[in-house]
């Protein structure tokens, strides 16, 4: 059986799977925007913490996927259920490069542009929520991309922990030596990492600020 | 803080708006950049600063709406040291304009001039019939350019948006750091005059910092000479060409040197 009737006999199971997968990965991304934008504005105004928050994103980074989900299975109530433990570790990979592109969008911001605010006497909230995000929000949504492909990748060893999405296909596959199966998996992910990465290239190029 | 007890208030720090007393600067590592500065910018007057790059003219004009504290001394603003005014409110007092112009780059033109009376809450027909007031002020037709952004304007007309911003909530004070320093010299001069006429329409006291000698003798009544973090001394225009400080004379001398190349002698 090829891969492409294996699509055609259980479409509802695929579709069922990647609507998983969206999910894990969205959920993930919201917690990683939520913690990561934030961090990276700290690391912009505050040089002195961005050794330690960079250099902790950058050691959640380095661990091998499949060691962080058995890492974080023995955590109290993130351990309770396969969903969960797979969206934490899944947010804890994509926040590194959602804080640095934070951080370095707002070091980005024209000099000259962020003297004329503080000289017109905009509060330091007002020059953040005003002009800093606003002229950084492209830079920041890069980052998100980048963050998002990776962790449309990376969910599919999710299914390794038992928490479902299209790994589930590749998994299967590979105890089996069934390619079709894997291709199964594989394909669908792909083309979601790409769908993202095309909406998300769009959405950034129409935020960029005007020059 | 020292009170620059040393210092005797000159006669005309008593109706000064702007009164720098005894004031030290020096970088966060020690490195001085300014040295005992002295002077008084009177109510209308407009003060120039002129002197190098690297003469601490800048960082004068910082002390000034606080965008840096003085190390020692004092610098007063209507009768009161910066340092006892809330930042915030010293600096919505003072409007201020800076060679790069600033200009935000995701505002329009009506969004960046109105930008401090909507911080300030104005109502939003107040606001906009500030803007048009003031675009025409600075020679941009309203109709044309409100909905503008920076980048789809030339250099000159950048500057007059940001003189405009400066001038949005009616300021008494304007600080202007090499306004017309970005411009090619024929804008300059086109933007130059238009700046004269406004200067003496609108009566705002004024520091303008600059390094170019005619710039300084057209728009000043009075000259600060800036040297090495210094104040050689403060000029009214035909004094500063007359005087006989080495430094003065220096910049006076190379006005001459062009006038001669110019009548061929």
């Amino acid at each position: 059986m090829n891969v492409i009737q294996y699509f055609e006999r259980h479409p509802d199971e695929i579709l069922q799977a990647t609507v998983e997968h969206i999910w894990l990965v969205g959920i993930a991304m919201l917690i990683a925007v939520g913690v990561g934008v934030p961090l990276g504005i700290l690391v912009a105004r505050r040089p002195w913490l961005s050794k330690p928050i960079l250099g902790s994103a950058n050691v959640a980074e380095t661990i091998p996927s499949l060691a962080l989900f058995g890492f974080l299975l023995p955590v109290p109530w993130l351990g309770d259920r396969a969903a969960r433990l797979a969206i934490a570790a899944l947010a804890l990979y994509a926040l590194l490069p959602i804080i640095r592109n934070t951080a370095a969008g707002i070091a980005g911001v024209d000099p000259a542009v962020r003297e004329a605010a503080r000289g017109m006497g905009m509060t330091s909230r007002q020059i953040l929520f005003k002009v800093e995000l606003p002229l950084s929000l492209s830079t920041v949504l890069a980052g998100v991309r980048v963050s998002t492909v990776l962790t449309i990748g990376i969910a599919t060893i999710a299914a390794a922990v038992g928490a479902g999405g299209l790994g589930e296909y590749i998994f299967r596959g590979l105890a089996m030596v069934n390619n079709s199966l894997i291709l199964a998996g594989a394909i669908p992910a792909a083309l979601l990492a790409l769908g993202a990465d095309f909406l998300l290239s769009v959405l950034e190029r129409s935020l960029r600020p005007g020059r | 803080m020292s009170d620059g007890a040393n210092h005797r208030p000159s006669p005309e720090a008593t109706d000064a708006v702007i009164l720098f007393r005894g004031v030290h600067y020096a970088l966060p590592d020690g490195q001085p950049l300014l040295r005992d500065i002295n002077f008084a910018v009177r109510p209308g007057e407009t003060l120039v600063l002129l002197g190098r790059s690297g003469a601490g003219k800048t960082t004068a004009l910082k002390l000034i709406n606080r965008l840096v504290e003085p190390t020692s001394g004092e610098v007063q603003v209507d009768g009161r040291t910066t340092l006892a005014w809330d930042p915030i409110a010293l600096r919505r007092h003072i409007g201020y304009v800076i060679q790069e112009t600033g200009l935000f780059p995701h505002y329009t033109v009506a969004e960046n001039v109105a930008l401090v009376p909507r911080l300030e809450r104005k109502s939003a027909p107040h606001v906009r019939a500030r803007v048009e007031e003031l675009l025409g002020l600075v020679g941009l037709d309203p109709a044309r350019y409100l909905e503008r952004y920076p980048h789809e304007l030339s250099g000159g007309q950048r500057q007059r948006v940001g003189v405009a911003r400066a001038l949005a909530a009616d300021p008494p004070i304007l600080l202007m750091d090499e306004p017309f320093g970005a411009l090619d010299p024929l804008t300059r001069a086109e933007v130059r005059e238009e700046f004269q006429t406004l200067q003496k329409r609108l009566g705002k006291t004024i520091v303008i910092v600059t390094h170019d000698t005619s710039e300084a003798l057209l728009l000043g009544t009075r000259i600060a000479l800036f040297e090495a973090g210094e104040i050689r001394g403060v000029y009214s225009p035909r004094e500063f060409l007359a005087s006989g400080e080495p430094v003065a004379a220096a910049y006076a001398g190379q006005l001459q040197r062009l006038e001669q190349f110019g009548r061929g002698t």
